[in-house]
C-alpha cells in the first residue's frame, strides 16, 4: 500500500494547511487538470481558483478549495503553494452562498465604481468553496 | 500631628505601587503576544521560503520576462512609502523609530521626488496624517495579522504603480532580532527585484533538475509576482508585530524596574520623616520633663 503513495503538502502564508501520504492527487492547473502519481516527473505549474482533490492511503476521496498559486512536484513530494486554501469539510456553506450572490449581483450590476474583475475572482472563490464542499 | 508628613509620602507610594501593577501586566501581556507572534511568523516561513526559492528558479531560465511591476522607470516622480506601525502606543520608542527611519529615507533621497505614505498601523497614520503626505491608510488590524489585508495593501500599491502614480516603493517596518533589539530597516518592493543570483546559483551547484512547466516557466514567474509583494507585506507586518510586542515588553519591563526604585527611594525617606517626627516628639517630651523638675 504505502509503495503507491507520495508525500502533498499544502501551503498557505498562514500555516501548512495539509501534509500527508497520498495516492493520487488531482490539482486545478490553469491549462486543466493536473493529475499527479508517485514519481511523477518534476514538475511546476501555475493552479487557478479551484478544486484539489486527493485518494488517501486508504481510496477516500478528499476535496480542497485553492485560490491563486502553483504546485511543485520533486522527489515525490508534491508542494502546493495557495494565498488560500480550505478543506472542502470546514467550509461554511452558508457563507460561501452568500458571496456567491454578492458577486454574481455585483457583475449583474455594470457599475462603474465595481470593480468587475475583482467580483469575478470573488465569484470564482466562492464557486471552488461549495464545489469543495461537495455542495454543487 | 505626628507623621503628617510620613502620610504624604505614603499615599505617593500607594500610587507608584498601582502603576507599577499595570505595567507588571502589560510587560506579561506583551510576553505572551511576541510568543503568539513569534509563531506566526515561524509557521509563514514556508510559504514565504518555497515562493522565494521557486521565484529564483523561475527567473534563472526565464529569459526576456516582461511585467509592469518588474520596469525600473528612468524619470521616479512619486516615491511611495509603506509605514508598518503600531495602533497603540506605551513600547518605548518603537513607533517613533520606525517614523525616524521613514524620514531618513525620503531625506536621504537624492532624486528629491514627491512622496506619498501608506500608513499600516494607527501610530505612523497620525504622524504622516499632520504632515498631509498620507495617501492611503490601513489601521486597527488587531494583534493577529491575516494575509488577507497584507494582500489588499498589495493590491493598493500595485494598482498606484500600474497607474504610475506611483514610481517606486519601499517598505519600512522594524526588523525582529531579539525582545530588546529592533532594527528599523527601509526596503524596496517596487520595481521587483527577483530573487535570483545566490539562490539560483546554490540549486545550480546542488544538481539541476529538469523540471517541466506548466504552462511555461515565463508564464508561471508572472502569475507569480503579485504574489510575492503580497508576501513581503506580510511578512514585514509579522516582523513589525514581534517587533511592536517586543519593544512593549521591554519598555514595560524597565518602567516596572524603575517603579520599584522610586518605591524603595520613598520609602527610605518616609521613614525619615517618621522617626525625625518621633525624635520631635520624644525631645518635646524630654524637655517638659526636664522643666518640671526644676
Amino acid at each position: 500500500m504505502a509503495d503507491n503513495t507520495f508525500m502533498v503538502e499544502i501551503v498557505t502564508p498562514e500555516e501548512i494547511l495539509f501534509r500527508d501520504e497520498v495516492s493520487f492527487l488531482v490539482a486545478p492547473g490553469t491549462e486543466g487538470e493536473l493529475g499527479i502519481m508517485r514519481n511523477h516527473a518534476p514538475l511546476v505549474g501555475a493552479l487557478k481558483i479551484g478544486v484539489l482533490r486527493y485518494k488517501d492511503p486508504n481510496g477516500n476521496q478528499k476535496k480542497l478549495a485553492v485560490s491563486g498559486g502553483f504546485m511543485e512536484v520533486v522527489d515525490n513530494v508534491a508542494r502546493v503553494l495557495a494565498e488560500t486554501a480550505e478543506h472542502g469539510e470546514h467550509v461554511d456553506v452558508l457563507r460561501a452562498k452568500a458571496a456567491r450572490e454578492r458577486a454574481e449581483k455585483r457583475l449583474q450590476a455594470r457599475d462603474e465604481t465595481v470593480n468587475a474583475l475583482r467580483a469575478e475572482m470573488a465569484l470564482k472563490r466562492a464557486i471552488a468553496r461549495l464545489k469543495a464542499a461537495g455542495v454543487e | 500631628m505626628a507623621g503628617a508628613g510620613a502620610r504624604e509620602y505614603k499615599r505617593r507610594i500607594r500610587s507608584v505601587k498601582s502603576t507599577q501593577q499595570i505595567t507588571k501586566a502589560m510587560k506579561m501581556v506583551a510576553a505572551a503576544k511576541l510568543r503568539r507572534a513569534q509563531e506566526h511568523a515561524q509557521a509563514s516561513r514556508p510559504y514565504t521560503e518555497t515562493l522565494q526559492g521557486t521565484l529564483a528558479r523561475l527567473a534563472a531560465v526565464s529569459f526576456d520576462v516582461r511585467h509592469p511591476l518588474l520596469e525600473k522607470r528612468e524619470d521616479v516622480r512619486k516615491v511611495g512609502y509603506i509605514v508598518v506601525t503600531a495602533d497603540r502606543g506605551l513600547c518605548g520608542g518603537y513607533n517613533t523609530n520606525i517614523i525616524r527611519e521613514c524620514n531618513i529615507a525620503i531625506r536621504e533621497d537624492e532624486r528629491k521626488a514627491d512622496y506619498g505614505i501608506i500608513a499600516v498601523g494607527r501610530k505612523g497614520r497620525d504622524f504622516f496624517r499632520k504632515t498631509g503626505k498620507l495617501d492611503a491608510e490601513f489601521v486597527n488590524l488587531g494583534d493577529n495579522v491575516s494575509y488577507a489585508d497584507a494582500r489588499e495593501i498589495a493590491q493598493y500599491v500595485m494598482n498606484a504603480y500600474e497607474n504610475q502614480e506611483l514610481d517606486e516603493v519601499y517598505l519600512v517596518y522594524a526588523k525582529f532580532i531579539n525582545a530588546l533589539r529592533q532594527i528599523p530597516t527601509a526596503v524596496k518592493v517596487l520595481p521587483l527585484e527577483t530573487p535570483e543570483a545566490e539562490e539560483a546559483e546554490t540549486s545550480i551547484n546542488e544538481r539541476v533538475i529538469d523540471y517541466i512547466y506548466e504552462p511555461s516557466a515565463e508564464e508561471i514567474l508572472l502569475t507569480l509576482l503579485p504574489k510575492y509583494v503580497g508576501s513581503q507585506i506580510y511578512h514585514a507586518m509579522l516582523e513589525g508585530k514581534a517587533s511592536e510586542h517586543g519593544a512593549r515588553m521591554t519598555a514595560m519591563g524597565n518602567a516596572t524596574d524603575n517603579a520599584k526604585e522610586l518605591i524603595d527611594n520613598l520609602t527610605m525617606v518616609m521613614n525619615k520623616v517618621r522617626q525625625a517626627a518621633i525624635t520631635d516628639e520624644i525631645l518635646d517630651i524630654v524637655g517638659g520633663a526636664e522643666a518640671l523638675k526644676k
